[in-house]
């Protein structure tokens, strides 16, 4: 028993090495917020596709990834999900410049199957909901982190809907827990981000509609290159300014600069 | 299936307790069979990792050796990289919060031998290297076993140290639980559902294979 354990032990692990060093991969690993978790890993497939290079990536929480910068995270580009977090870091002199807006993130309000919303750009039928007395709970993310959810704060203001809904709004430490929460069933619905909407994953589980542009201040989503990068990042920070990258972006949800 | 991940989190499993058990057979040993001043405090600071949660350890070394620290500018300067979100950082976080695991049952193995035996050892000629590899560590060995795999399941199971120390490096500090994590942040059920079913899988094998192991070796001891 004791041999065949140790026999499937070393068939495991014999093809890494001991130190995680070894095996650590040529390619330079690029710091990506949750919400480009689709648009990123396409535009990284066509940035391999036509400049021949890799790259890896890793996806969290905008502000947990600055975190990791700061404390010294192998990190090479950074996109985060909004401006705050990359302009903290070129301020702490920790990038090689101010860094660009690749993209501007879009809301939705989203509505799981069976759920009695349905969903509306101007949230004509949230309102309803609300003057019946009868909102159920609602999906945001949590305005004082994550900036999905203080766009989402402003579409609510501006609808007169945010003192009614208050007390039935469950926060999701990112959008990405608020879309969890509101595709579960656990909520009548919750405004997310498109990125988000346009998943299979999620697009199989209810309904959205597109929140006017007008309606919350822009979703500027910064990225910055860092200090320690090297020639193949600076191609791939180039590469996602690129076209073919902001059809692919556009594609998943996001505006683009011209 | 996430492969490099399983192994990041095998190699760690390996790794910690490679690190640990020379460490441990000496102070387990140590505990077990001598009185000293401040005994209770260093029992205490062995076993604290047990009680704290895990983001205090993850804390305290970001802080230590993070890349703003004198301390981690240092290690930078003549490692070449930060120790935080690299292996060797995991695998220090890793061996400081399974020092319970490898300590305490060891402790107690050690224990469980009478003075009598240690005594007759002596008397029949034997030096302290020879009684200790030839009669204490035979007789503990159950508790030894137990320690190692407690220690190599545990780390296995780690997730809060690894997410704040290291980071989710792929092929680097991607463990299978934190890979797992990853899936389901993605909205990727399916992958996450495979992962997990392979860690209980791991687990379950390894403590039935602890269990094996353990009554094996008493029968042949008795």
């Amino acid at each position: 028993m004791s041999r065949t354990l140790l026999a499937c032990l070393l068939v495991v692990l014999l093809p890494g090495g001991f130190s995680g060093q070894s095996q650590r991969p040529p390619a330079p690993t690029i710091a990506a917020a949750a919400n480009l978790n689709f648009a990123l890993t396409e535009v990284a497939a066509a940035f391999e596709e036509q400049i021949g290079s890799r790259v890896e990536l890793v996806f969290g929480a905008s502000g947990t990834l600055t975190r990791q910068i700061q404390d010294g995270a192998p990190f090479e580009v950074f996109l985060a999900a909004d401006e705050e977090f990359p302009n903290r870091l070129s301020g702490a002199g920790l990038t090689r410049d101010a860094g660009v807006v690749y993209a501007t993130g879009r809301l939705v309000i989203f509505a799981p199957a069976g759920s009695p919303l349905k969903p509306d750009g101007r949230l004509e039928g949230l309102a309803r909901l609300v003057k019946a007395g009868k909102p159920g709970r609602f999906a945001i993310a949590n305005p004082d982190v994550a900036p999905y959810g203080r766009a989402a704060e402003a579409v609510l203001r501006k609808r007169g809907l945010w003192d009614a809904l208050r007390p039935n709004l469950v926060l999701g430490d990112s959008v990405t827990q608020a879309a969890q929460f509101a595709t579960t069933g656990n909520a009548v619905g919750g405004l997310i981000a498109y990125s988000l909407a346009l998943t299979p994953e999620v697009a199989a589980r209810g309904t959205h509609a597109v929140i006017p542009d007008a309606d919350y201040p822009p979703l500027l989503q910064r990225m910055v290159l860092l200090k320690r990068a090297g020639p193949v990042a600076a191609q791939f920070y180039a590469f996602v300014q690129s076209g073919a990258a902001k059809t692919i972006l556009q594609k998943h949800g996001f505006a683009v600069p011209q | 299936m996430d492969w490099s991940a399983l192994r990041v989190s095998l190699w760690l499993g390996v790794g910690t307790i490679l690190i640990l058990l020379p460490f441990g057979l000496w102070l387990g040993r140590l505990l077990a069979t001598r009185e000293f001043r401040g005994k209770l405090l260093l029992e205490a600071l062995l076993t604290v990792p047990l009680v704290l949660p895990p983001t205090v350890l993850g804390f305290y070394l970001l802080v230590t050796f993070g890349a703003r620290s004198p301390l981690g500018r240092a290690f930078q300067a003549i490692a070449g990289q930060a120790l935080p979100f690299s292996f060797e950082g995991l695998l220090l976080a890793s061996a400081i919060a399974n020092i319970p695991f490898i300590v305490q049952p060891i402790q107690r193995g050690f224990e469980a031998i009478p003075t009598d035996v240690r005594d007759a050892a002596s008397c029949c000629g034997l030096t302290p290297w020879q009684r200790f590899f030839r009669i204490e560590v035979p007789l503990a060995w159950p508790s030894i076993l137990t320690a190692a795999i407690l220690t190599f399941a545990h780390t296995l199971g780690e997730f809060g140290v690894v997410l704040m120390v290291g980071g989710n490096l792929p092929g680097e500090t991607r463990t299978l639980s934190i890979a797992i994590y990853d899936r389901m942040q993605a909205f990727d059920d399916r992958s996450a559902g495979v992962m997990a079913a392979t860690l209980l899988v791991v687990a379950v094998a390894t403590l039935m294979a602890t269990t094996a192991l353990s009554r094996r070796v008493g029968v042949r001891r008795v």
